[in-house]
């Protein structure tokens, strides 16, 4: 179990149960560099506390979560954040207060500490990343609008670009599109296939139409175990996967 | 302007504030009032050190402690134990069965000094115990709290029993702390003496300075990334972990850095007042604190200083005149300003004479504004009052 | 220092302060009831929780003197309407008080704790323009004074048992109420889901103030027993305030257990302690040895979880 492997993530008997009921049961995941793997499944599959237990939010009962062939389980939130995990919440989780520039600036990794916050200068270094990733997030027109006046799609693309600051080697975004438009939506498509050039991406999507235009593997998730795995395709002719999506 | 000033005095209108404040504390006030108003005032400004404390940790960091009491005290009992053996010399008290130690040691029959007192002869290190302690306890107190993720309405009721149990606790000992009426008579500082005219002076000028020194420190902090990192945490925590951040170190920093700045207070209130007792520690006062620095509006450091002055001002001049409507005055002053005002006379600034003084600026230029972009809507804010 | 006592007296000394913690542990428990109550509900901290307890004591003590003056016959069973009235008296002003306070309040937690702190402060002052400044005691009833004398050293007084089993018919009646009842299936309910809960119909406002009211009520009967063991001042209830927080939160804030046994635990220590050390110490001692113990474990005793404010 302890053998180095070639990649990024390797999630092996993954459990955890909360009174009981395993929300997670011995589930095993791998993910190469620079995939882009989305996980689907029914309600209450279990997806969200898999993104938990990977980013240290909930507490593994048991099992082995290696990043980059370093184990994580056990790990400080921040920690496992600093080795190159970044995380998207499920409802747009940024500062409501704080402008587009300053969202992206405090997301800036470094000055981490507290005498590193002290002495932080913005330089133009940092200045050039918050621009070259508010363009790639569509937000270069947004810099000093506060984040609570942006729309529900802008919130969502915020927050994406805050992980973009971070440089993340795996990126784990929950929900990216839910509650945008259409138009919106083709746009983030474009966004997760252009930063998905150069690093690992892992989303929990519900929106199958969004899942078949980016998705180039599919895991599907039921009751806390895997259900199937492969391309789009094997995934719809899946009989198994017809039952649990269209209830048997 | 260079970044430094910047840095610690905010935009332009941040300069403009302060030099007022100065300008009424340095200037005004000394003025209009007689030394018995002035010092009165000085000991006010005391507890101010402890609002803009508060301002740090409870406005900007989102952490409401009901013990800040306790830093003030911890801080005045410093400074009034290096005073009380001052004064305690064995020639002022050879009448003492033992002289050289503090009175009310002698009333209660301890015979030598006790060790914790025995440092606090040196006054270097008074001085410097009165930072040190506050934040040693601070941080104790915080990284055990923090740490284990332990915030919000917890905190605060863990914080008040501290206050609570350190009041009772020097009341309890007074052989040790001088029990329930304190550390009295205290007279010289250095040998110079601390009760006349000239002295009371000397006493609020440096109060003065200090707060202002303080008031400008905090704006550096609250300015560099720091300051960004504590609003983003107030306001979603869990972000602010899951972008790489340590967020119980940031509490623990902010936490022992109010705790200091209200010790500063507490010992300045010992050098004006000339004495320290458990009554400035428990729970009242702790909670008073928080309502100095809520009335001016609990994100302004500024406004802590104007809402202290202002609350005890009052309190004063009730207690004067309707010693019992007092505490109908105060408690609706709680629930006024947190229903009604949630940014205090701060946000009435921001919300009704900021408006108007740019205003009447732009009629009597009458000339279209250069600048409109700093005028920021305030609607959700109008809203609600 | 216990050494300078016999086996003997050390036996009395236990039980006879055990006793005595008996009463106190009952005015904690129904304190900390009605305020868990609250907490658990709204997430509110009530700062004047102690001032509707005094106003139960203070509903008592009307009780008594009216009775002497109108009805002095029915003085030996005023004592039961009292505890009735306590209750109903404390849980209409909580209900005054919900709707015109607490109701704008919700979802801020630190705001409310501040508010009700300044409710208390017009309560205290309150009550010190309508009774005066001096504490005031009521006239109990015959048979609740006196004592059992199992042993020649051991006094067991009547009112510590009386209390104690109004205490424990309290407790099983909240409990019933919150696990048997249809309203304390609303309760629950909207403590689990406050949007589920008013989607299929609860009117989660009503259960609020409801809930506030009964936390109230419950304070006003801690109030009752209080007089039993003190006499009512108009600060008497802010000197139990912190002792309860610290119940609710020692004993686990979601846990009904918890809060019977971390009260016992503390009123029993404070009790103990503080006939063998000078007066404020032994409280001193008691609440230093809870905080310490919530450092190190801050979900206090029986709960599995720390709640994040």
């Amino acid at each position: 179990m302890s053998s180095n492997t070639d990649y990024l993530l390797a999630i092996e008997d993954l459990t955890v149960s909360f009174d009981g009921f395993k929300a997670v049961d011995s589930l095993n995941l791998y993910l190469d560099q620079n995939e882009l793997r989305v996980i689907i499944g029914p309600n209450g599959a279990g997806k969200t506390t898999v993104l938990d237990l990977i980013c240290g939010k909930t507490r593994a009962t048991s099992g082995s979560v290696k990043f980059k062939n370093r184990e994580m389980l056990g790990m400080p939130e921040h920690s496992i954040v600093r080795s190159g995990i970044g995380r998207k919440f499920q409802t747009p989780s940024i500062y409501e207060n704080l402008t587009v520039y300053e969202n992206l600036e405090v997301s800036f990794p470094r000055g981490r500490g507290v005498f590193g916050a002290l002495t932080f200068k913005t330089t133009t270094e940092v200045e050039q990343r918050i621009q070259s990733v508010a363009e790639t997030t569509f937000l270069q027109d947004y810099l000093h609008t506060e984040g609570a006046f942006l729309s529900h799609g802008q919130k969502q693309w915020l927050e994406i670009g805050m992980l973009l600051m971070q440089e993340p080697e795996l990126m784990m975004l929950d929900e990216p599109v839910a509650g945008m438009s259409p138009a919106e939506r083709e746009q983030t498509a474009e966004l997760l296939k252009r930063i998905s050039a150069d690093r690992s991406i892992l989303v929990i999507e519900h929106d199958m139409e969004f899942v078949s235009r980016i998705a180039k593997k599919v895991t599907v998730l039921h009751l806390g175990k895997i259900l199937a795995e492969g391309s789009m395709d094997e995934i719809h002719n899946n009989q198994m996967v017809q039952d649990v999506y269209l209830g048997h | 302007m260079n970044t430094l000033q910047k840095r610690l005095f905010g935009s332009k209108e941040g300069l403009l504030g302060t030099l007022f404040l100065a300008l009424i504390l340095v200037v005004v006030l000394p003025l209009t009032l007689d030394i018995f108003r002035l010092n009165l005032m000085g000991k006010y400004l005391t507890y101010a050190f402890v609002a803009v404390g508060l301002v740090l940790l409870w406005g900007n960091a989102g952490v409401l402690s009901l013990g800040q009491g306790v830093f003030f005290g911890l801080g005045g009992y410093c400074m009034a134990m290096f005073l009380k053996l001052e004064a305690s010399d064995p020639i002022t008290t050879k009448i003492q069965s033992t002289p050289g130690i503090p009175d009310f040691m002698d009333w209660n029959q301890i015979t030598a000094l006790p060790a914790f007192w025995v440092p606090f002869k040196s006054f270097p290190f008074a001085t410097l115990a009165i930072l040190i302690v506050p934040a040693v306890i601070a941080y104790v107190v915080g990284a055990a709290m923090f740490k284990r993720r332990v915030g919000g309405v917890y905190f605060a009721v863990i914080t008040q029993a501290i206050a609570l149990i350190v009041s009772l606790g020097i009341d309890g000992n007074q052989g040790l702390t001088g029990g329930r009426n304190g550390i009295t008579d205290l007279r010289t500082l250095l040998g110079w003496d601390i009760r006349t005219t000239f002295g009371q002076y000397t006493l609020y000028f440096t109060s003065v300075a200090l707060l202002l020194g303080v008031i400008m420190l905090s704006r550096w902090v609250l300015s560099s990334k720091m300051g960004r990192i504590l609003n983003a945490m107030s306001e979603k925590e869990d972000r602010v972990r899951f972008s790489g951040y340590d967020v119980s170190d940031f509490k623990i920093f902010i936490f022992c850095l109010a705790a200091m700045i209200s010790g500063i207070g507490g010992a300045m209130f010992v050098l004006q007042v000339g004495f320290i007792s458990p009554s400035l520690v428990g729970i009242v006062p702790s909670i008073e604190m928080v309502i100095f620095a809520a009335v001016g509006g609990k994100r302004s450091l500024l406004g802590a200083v104007y809402g202290t002055l202002l609350v005890n001002t009052g309190k004063s001049l009730f207690s004067e005149t309707f010693p019992q409507l007092w505490l109908y005055a105060m408690g609706g002053l709680f629930i006024l300003v947190v229903v009604l005002m949630p940014n205090g006379l701060a946000g009435l600034w921001d919300d009704y004479a900021k408006p108007w003084l740019h205003g009447a600026k732009k009629r009597l230029m009458e000339r279209p504004p250069v600048d409109v972009g700093e005028t920021k809507s305030n609607a959700p804010l109008a809203k609600i009052i | 220092m216990m050494l300078a006592y016999t086996t003997s007296e050390l036996t009395s000394i236990f039980t006879m302060q055990g006793f005595a913690g008996l009463s106190l542990f009952s005015v904690l428990l129904l304190m900390a009831l009605g305020l868990a109550i609250i907490f658990g509900q709204m997430g509110v901290i009530n700062m004047a929780h102690g001032e509707f307890m005094a106003a139960g004591a203070y509903t008592v003590y009307l009780c008594s003197t009216l009775t002497a003056k109108f009805a002095p016959a029915f003085q030996p069973y005023y004592f039961l309407f009292a505890i009735v009235a306590a209750f109903f008296v404390s849980g209409s002003l909580g209900l005054l008080v919900e709707w015109g306070l607490i109701r704008f309040l919700y979802k801020r937690p630190l705001d409310t704790l501040l508010a009700t702190w300044g409710l208390s402060l017009i309560m205290q002052q309150t009550f010190r323009s309508t009774f005066g400044a001096r504490e005031v005691t009521p006239t109990l009833p015959d048979w609740l004074m006196g004592s059992f004398k199992p042993t020649e050293t051991i006094d067991i007084p009547i009112n510590g048992v009386f209390v104690m089993g109004l205490t424990l018919f309290i407790t099983a009646a909240v409990m019933f109420f919150t696990f048997k009842t249809r309203a304390g299936l609303r309760m629950r309910a909207t403590v689990q889901n406050r949007m589920m809960s008013g989607a299929v119909g609860i009117n989660t406002k009503v259960v609020d103030r409801l809930t506030f009211a009964i936390g109230c009520g419950i304070a006003g009967v801690a109030g009752a027993a209080f007089t039993t063991i003190g006499s009512t001042g108009p600060d008497s209830g802010s000197r139990y305030i912190v002792d309860t927080f610290l119940v609710v939160v020692f004993g686990g804030a979601a846990s009904m257990l918890g809060t019977v046994a971390s009260a016992f635990g503390i009123a029993q220590t404070q009790s103990i302690s503080e006939f063998f050390l000078q007066g404020t110490m032994g409280k001193v001692t008691t609440l230093l040895a809870i905080v310490i113990i919530l450092m190190i474990r801050p979900q206090g005793l029986f709960a599995s979880k720390v709640r994040r404010a």
